[in-house]
C-alpha cells in the first residue's frame, strides 16, 4: 500500500498566544511548534498499516521552512520519504486553497490511501482532508479510529457522537481523516533519527505547482481574544490562601461540600 | 435569496442541535430582511415535515430518495447539491455535528465554495453576514466574511444559538426527489454500535473531579484521585488522558464521551475546548484550576484559581479535610 499522510506544523499547545499587530494572525516570533496532534495519530495509523501490509508511507506537508523539523520527526518515526510544499504564508490560503496545494503535489503519486488529521489545532477548520478527497475524486470517511484492510478495500471504524461508533466499508483508493487516540503513538528511536537524515524530502513551491493562494472564498477580517461574558470568581493569593477561600465559598455560598 | 437551514435527525428524533440552527436561520433572515426555509433528508419523512410546517418558514424541503436510507457522504452531498441548485439560497446553515463535518466540506467544494465551520456568533454589517468562529481550540476568535455571493455555507457550534427561540408559523412542504444512482455511492455504512458496557456511570455522580493534560504524567494521577476521594467524588478526564490510556475511556467527558451535570464539576488542568465543554457545561457549579488565565474553561467556571495545579491541589485537599 502506498500511503500518504498529511501532517501540519502548528504552535505548541501550551503557547501563550498574542495577537499580531495586523490582527490577521497571532504573533509568531516567540512560538515553538509541533506536529498537529491528530496528524501524529494519522502517521501512526499509516506506519502500522505499512508494517502489516508492506508498501510505503509518504509524509506531505505544506508550510514554511521551519516545518522541515516536523517533517524530519515523521521520517525518524518511520515515514519513508516526504514532500514539503514550501510556502511562507499559509495564512493566505483558505482550506480549499490549502487542499489544492496538497492535491497538486500528489498529482504524480497515485496513492492507495491518504490519511489526514480530522482537524488542525490552530485553524480548526476540520475540512482540509474532505476537500482534498473531493478534489481528487476519492471516497472518504471522517473521525476514524481504526482501519482494516479487506479484499478490494478497507473497513473503518468511525466515531460518532455520545459514545456511538459505526463501521463503514469502502474501496481503495480513499481518504480518511484520523481521530486522536486511535492507537498508541510511537517514539522515534535513535536508529530512526539517524536514518531520517538519509531519507528523501522533495521540496516544491506553491508557484511551481500552479496553485497560488488565488482569491480565497472566505476572508479573515480580524483576530482577537474573546470577551469573557461569564463572571468567574477568581481567588488570589498564595496557593494556600486561594484554596482556603475556594473551600469556604464551596461550603457556605455554593453549598456543594 | 433566502436562508436555508439543513436539519438532522437520528431516524426517530431530531438532533438536539437542529432547533438551534432553525432559530439561527430565522434570526438571520429577519436581520437580512429575507425569509428562512428548512430542509432535511429523510426517505418517507412526512411526520418530520409536518412538524416543521408549523414553524415560521417559507418552505420545508423534504429530500426523499430510497438511496438516502442510511447516511453516506456521497448520497447526501449529491442530493443536497441538487436541492441547493433548486432553492438558490443565499446562505445555508448546518449544525456542526459529526455528520455535517463529514459531508459539508465535500458539498461546498463541489460548488467551488468554502464553508465557515463551527460558528459561535454572527453580526450583520452593511447587509453582509460576518461570522465569528474560534481558533486555537477556543483561545482566539476570528471574524470571517464570505468573499463572493451565495450560496454560502456555515455550520453552527453546539449551544451558540437558543433552541427555544424558534418562531411558530406555517410553511408549505415540498418533496424533492434528487437524481441519484446506487453506483454514485461508494461507501457502505454498517450498523451503529457501542463499545462494551460502561462500568462507571458518571451521570449519577454528585461531584466530579476531572483531570486534563495539565497533569503531565500518569504518575501524577494519584494527586487528583486523592482530591476526588476527600470530596467523595468520581474521577473523570478530558480526552487526551483517556487517549493515552491513563484512565479508561468510560471516564471521558465530552462530545465523544459522557455528558454530565453534577452538583459540582472541578476541572483540573483542562483547557476547555468546545468538545469538552459540551459534556459538562450543564453542571450546577463549575470550578476551574488552570495556570492559564485565558483558558476557555474560565468562560464557564463559577469559581476559579489561576495557578499551578501541583501547588494548588495539595492545599485544596488540606483545606477540604480541615473544613470537615
Ligand atoms: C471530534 C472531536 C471530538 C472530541 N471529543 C472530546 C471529548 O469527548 N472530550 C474531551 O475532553 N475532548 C474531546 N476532544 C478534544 C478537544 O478538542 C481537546 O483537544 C481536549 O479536550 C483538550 O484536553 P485538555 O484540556 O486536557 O488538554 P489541553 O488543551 O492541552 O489543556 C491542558 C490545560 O492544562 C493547563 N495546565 C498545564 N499545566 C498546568 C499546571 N501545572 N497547572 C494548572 N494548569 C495547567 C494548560 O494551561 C491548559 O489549559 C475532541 C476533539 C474532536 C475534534
Ligand atoms: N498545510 C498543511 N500541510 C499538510 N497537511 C495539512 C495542512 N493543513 C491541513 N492539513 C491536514 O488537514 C487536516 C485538517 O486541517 P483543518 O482543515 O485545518 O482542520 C490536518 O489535520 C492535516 O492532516
Amino acid at each position: 500500500m502506498k500511503i500518504i499522510v498529511a501532517i501540519k506544523q502548528v504552535p505548541a499547545r501550551d503557547s501563550q498566544l498574542r495577537i499580531a499587530p495586523s490582527a490577521k494572525w497571532i504573533a509568531e516570533d516567540d512560538l515553538t511548534y509541533e506536529i498537529n496532534e491528530p496528524d501524529a495519530y494519522a502517521l501512526e495509523e499509516g506506519l502500522q498499516l505499512k508494517e502489516k501490509h508492506g508498501g510505503e508511507v509518504v509524509a506531505l506537508c505544506a508550510g514554511p521552512p521551519r516545518a522541515a523539523q516536523t517533517i524530519r520527526e515523521a521520517l525518524a518515526k518511520g515515514a519513508d520519504r516526504a514532500i514539503h510544499i514550501e510556502e511562507e504564508d499559509m495564512g493566505a490560503f483558505d482550506p480549499l486553497g490549502a487542499a489544492k496545494l496538497l492535491a497538486a503535489a500528489l498529482r504524480s503519486e497515485s496513492p492507495d490511501l491518504i490519511l489526514t488529521g480530522l482537524q488542525s489545532d490552530d485553524l480548526g477548520y476540520g475540512q482540509t482532508g474532505v476537500i482534498l478527497a473531493e478534489l481528487l475524486g476519492l471516497p472518504h470517511a471522517t473521525i476514524i479510529m481504526k482501519v482494516e484492510k479487506r479484499d478490494g478495500g478497507i473497513l473503518v471504524k468511525r466515531e460518532l457522537e455520545d459514545g456511538w461508533f459505526q463501521h463503514v466499508e469502502m474501496p481503495l483508493p480513499a481518504l480518511l481523516t484520523i481521530q486522536s487516540g486511535a492507537s498508541k503513538l510511537r517514539y522515534a528511536t535513535l536508529m530512526g533519527i539517524k536514518k531520517a537524515k538519509t531519507k528523501e524530502i522533495r521540496r516544491l513551491r506553491a508557484a511551481e505547482l500552479g496553485a497560488a493562494a488565488g482569491s480565497p472564498s472566505i476572508t479573515i477580517e480580524r483576530i482577537y481574544l474573546p470577551q469573557r461574558t461569564k463572571q468567574t470568581q477568581l481567588f488570589e493569593g498564595s496557593p494556600k490562601e486561594a484554596a482556603a477561600k475556594l473551600v469556604e465559598k464551596l461550603k457556605f455560598e455554593a453549598r456543594v461540600i | 435569496m433566502s436562508i436555508l437551514a439543513v436539519l438532522e435527525h437520528s431516524g426517530s428524533a431530531w438532533h438536539r442541535m437542529s432547533w438551534e440552527t432553525l432559530a439561527a436561520a430565522q434570526q438571520i433572515a429577519r436581520e437580512l430582511d429575507t425569509t428562512a426555509s428548512a430542509a432535511f433528508v429523510r426517505p418517507g419523512g412526512h411526520g418530520f415535515a409536518d412538524e416543521l410546517a408549523r414553524k415560521q418558514l417559507e418552505k420545508v424541503y423534504l429530500v426523499d430518495h430510497e438511496l438516502l436510507n442510511g447516511y453516506t457522504p456521497d448520497g447526501y452531498a449529491i442530493a443536497l447539491r441538487q436541492l441547493i441548485d433548486r432553492a438558490a439560497p443565499r446562505l445555508v446553515l448546518f449544525s456542526h455535528t459529526y455528520q455535517v463535518r463529514d459531508f459539508l466540506p465535500k458539498l461546498a467544494t463541489s460548488l467551488g465554495k468554502v464553508a465557515v465551520t463551527d460558528v459561535v456568533a454572527h453580526r450583520v454589517d452593511n447587509g453582509q453576514v460576518v461570522l465569528v468562529r474560534q481558533l486555537f481550540q477556543g483561545k482566539v476568535n476570528v471574524d470571517v466574511r464570505f468573499a463572493a455571493d451565495g450560496p454560502n455555507f456555515a455550520s453552527l457550534q453546539a449551544g451558540a444559538y437558543r433552541a427555544d427561540r424558534v418562531a411558530d408559523g406555517s410553511a408549505a412542504v415540498e418533496v424533492v426527489r434528487p437524481q441519484l444512482s446506487a453506483g454514485e455511492i461508494r461507501t457502505k455504512p454498517l450498523e451503529l454500535f457501542r463499545e462494551s458496557q460502561r462500568a462507571v456511570d458518571l451521570t449519577a455522580a454528585e461531584i466530579i473531579v476531572s483531570v486534563g493534560r495539565g497533569i503531565k504524567e500518569s504518575d501524577n494521577l494519584p494527586l487528583v484521585q486523592k482530591l476526588a476521594d476527600v470530596l467523595g467524588a468520581e474521577l473523570a478526564a478530558s480526552r487526551p488522558i483517556c487517549d493515552a490510556g491513563w484512565l479508561p475511556m468510560e471516564r471521558q467527558v465530552g462530545s465523544s464521551g459522557q455528558t454530565v451535570a453534577p452538583k459540582m464539576y472541578m476541572a483540573i488542568g483542562i483547557s476547555g475546548a468546545i468538545q469538552h465543554l459540551v459534556g459538562m457545561k450543564g453542571s450546577r457549579i463549575i470550578v476551574a484550576i488552570n495556570k492559564d488565565p485565558n483558558a476557555p474553561i474560565f468562560e464557564v467556571a463559577d469559581y476559579g484559581i489561576v495557578g499551578d495545579l501541583f501547588q494548588v491541589v495539595p492545599e485544596l485537599i488540606d483545606a477540604i479535610q480541615k473544613s470537615k
